[in-house]
């Protein structure tokens, strides 16, 4: 099995430097497409190896790239943006990358820079990163000494420049609108779209924002063709994919694996089942905010196109577990009191809503529910989730674990209001 | 009055930045880094350099997690209350450090040495439960392991 994200990875030592990850074939893909492929080409190789975004939203990335205006009418400086943010809860896929291959994700970047002809880089990293950010500074200088970033590389003629921001942390910074505002020195609110960050983005020139694990696909991609990506996957959607698992299991961890492998084979072989004496309820599949999957869906085919089908979304493929013992009415208490806070204000369904499910959800948790509560949690389902009536996605996510824990455990969610307690308490 | 070296650090990010309110993030993070938070006066001193009003200076400020509008101890711990950590015990962590330190979330220790803040997900979710404190992540806690790391710093 390849595992061409994590090939060079070594597990508690210091990353490859700039020479040890050219003599690992490193730096290729560079080499390859200035030394003669049209940003077109590049655009149209990612294109058909059906790469889709490994933030969460599984949009298409070539598609996403084919939007920037292109040729000498284009507006300049045009912006590529690496999101690194990743503050999704249970989320801790792209620390892997970051700190393990950190010039696997500078080389994405020039590579998916030419496609787009982006003239300036940023890499959008959370504050909590440290040791990521260490390692990228250092990454990113020997990059410039070795003649793959700055101006004319490779004496190509091509000029890309690859700056830093470590964030001052806020959930909503991993929205792409919302990060580009914060990129700009402002509160990371949303912005209305259309106009599309390809057209108008960070100061208002076309802008590429492309998740760490996506950009990281991409050398590997044009070094090897699209067939032979599409063949490392399980199912139609291409790739491998990190995957991981939190929660009370015996070996929790973080595993490249074919596209498509199954929550029963991650959950039951790699991270060892559940701890003694718990039972599987059911899991979070790619986050905080994405529908719970029960036992009936440990089959299902992790990717873009079953998840969904099994009513969930991928989101980031890190999967948080609920056993037995623990209650489901104060896991989504936990998780909806997360979402409140963390709500930017800026669209009222979301200001207003969550912190109302979360007291709802509080009050039932406390044994001081009412029956009328969950009628009131359906409406606040319908009003705040999706298909969503705000700026961002931030709302309609946040309304995804509780929809389908009402679904799911709605037996348990009235005990608590009959008995007013919470058995597990 | 910014410092000398405040004001290098900030004319240095300045020169990477296409419009100078793009580097108001960054320039209130040095001030933290040399004053330990960001009070009025320090608002007061980046509206020159940056070409921005205190309000909408304070308006950024006020939004991220990690500016610090209030004095805040030597020693800052953040302990992750996200999901992953909830589930691993999380809460018990939290009512050790409130029993060690005799304050709660929110709050600074009277010997000015530590404050404790509640932190949203640190993204090492296999090993949780987790805390940073100042800039250094600590991982797999328990009581034990959390008196440890607290007697380093004393």
């Amino acid at each position: 099995m390849e595992t061409p994200l994590t090939k060079n990875i070594r597990p508690g030592e210091e990353p490859m430097s700039v020479k040890e990850y050219e003599a690992a074939g490193g730096y290729q893909a560079v080499h390859k497409v200035l030394g003669g492929m049209q940003p077109g080409e590049v655009t149209e190789a990612v294109k058909k190896s059906n790469l889709r975004g490994r933030g969460g939203a599984g949009f298409p990335t070539g598609m996403k790239w084919s939007f920037v205006p292109m040729g000498d009418d284009a507006p300049h400086p045009k912006f590529l943006v690496l999101n690194a943010d990743e503050m999704e809860p249970g989320t801790f896929k792209d620390r892997l990358i970051l700190e393990g291959d950190p010039h696997m994700v500078i080389e994405g970047m020039i590579a998916s820079a030419y496609a787009i002809q982006a003239d300036i880089g940023y890499i959008f990293l959370r504050w909590a990163y440290k040791t990521a950010e260490k390692r990228l500074r250092k990454a990113i200088a020997e990059a410039y000494d070795a003649g793959y970033l700055g101006k004319n590389i490779l004496g190509s003629g091509f000029n890309f420049e690859l700056r830093l921001h470590t964030s001052a942390g806020r959930y909503m910074c991993g929205e792409e609108t919302g990060l580009l505002n914060s990129l700009e020195g402002k509160r990371a609110n949303p912005r209305s779209k259309p106009p599309f960050p390809q057209t108008s983005g960070l100061w208002g020139k076309p802008t590429v924002v492309n998740n760490v694990e996506t950009i990281s696909n991409v050398p590997h991609i044009l070094n090897n063709g699209g067939e032979w990506f599409k063949k490392l996957s399980k199912t139609e959607d291409s790739g491998t994919k990190l995957y991981g698992v939190s929660g009370k299991v015996n070996k929790p961890g973080l595993w490249e694996l074919p596209m498509g492998t199954t929550m029963r084979e991650i959950i039951y072989e790699l991270a060892g089942g559940m701890r003694e004496g718990l039972k599987f309820r059911g899991a979070l599949p790619g986050g905080a905010s994405t529908d719970f999957m029960i036992e009936e869906h440990l089959d299902v085919p992790l990717d873009f196109t079953h998840v969904p089908q099994a009513g969930s979304r991928m989101g980031t493929g890190t999967m948080i577990v609920l056993d037995d013992q623990t209650c489901p009415v104060a896991m989504v208490l936990n998780l909806e009191r997360f979402f409140a806070q963390e709500s930017c204000g800026w669209c009222t369904p979301c200001r207003e809503g969550l912190p109302w499910t979360a007291r709802l959800l509080e009050a039932i948790e406390n044994g001081e529910g009412q029956e009328s509560d969950l009628d009131r949690l359906d409406d606040l389902v319908k009003l705040i989730g999706p298909p969503g009536r705000t700026f961002c996605a931030l709302a309609p996510g946040a309304i995804e674990p509780l929809q389908s824990a009402l679904k799911y455990f709605r037996d348990d969610f009235e005990r608590h209001i009959r008995e007013k307690r919470c058995p597990w308490r | 009055m910014l410092s000398e070296e405040e004001r290098k650090e900030i004319e240095a990010e300045l020169e990477h930045v296409e419009y100078k309110r793009g580097a108001c993030i960054e320039a209130l993070k040095i001030i933290q880094k040399h004053r330990g938070w960001v009070s009025d006066e320090g608002i007061q001193d980046l509206v020159p350099i940056l070409e921005m009003s205190a309000d909408e200076l304070d308006n950024v400020a006020t939004f991220y997690n990690l500016i610090f509008r209030e004095p805040v101890g030597e020693h800052v711990i953040l302990l992750c209350d996200s999901i992953s950590c909830w589930l691993m015990g999380y809460e018990g962590i939290r009512d050790h450090l409130t029993k060690r330190l005799g304050i709660k979330l929110g709050e600074t220790t009277e010997d000015g040495k530590f404050t404790m803040l509640p932190m949203v997900c640190l993204g090492d979710c296999d090993h949780a439960p987790v805390m940073m404190v100042d800039e250094e992540l600590y991982r797999d806690l328990d009581a034990e392991k959390v008196d440890q790391i607290l007697e380093r710093y004393r």
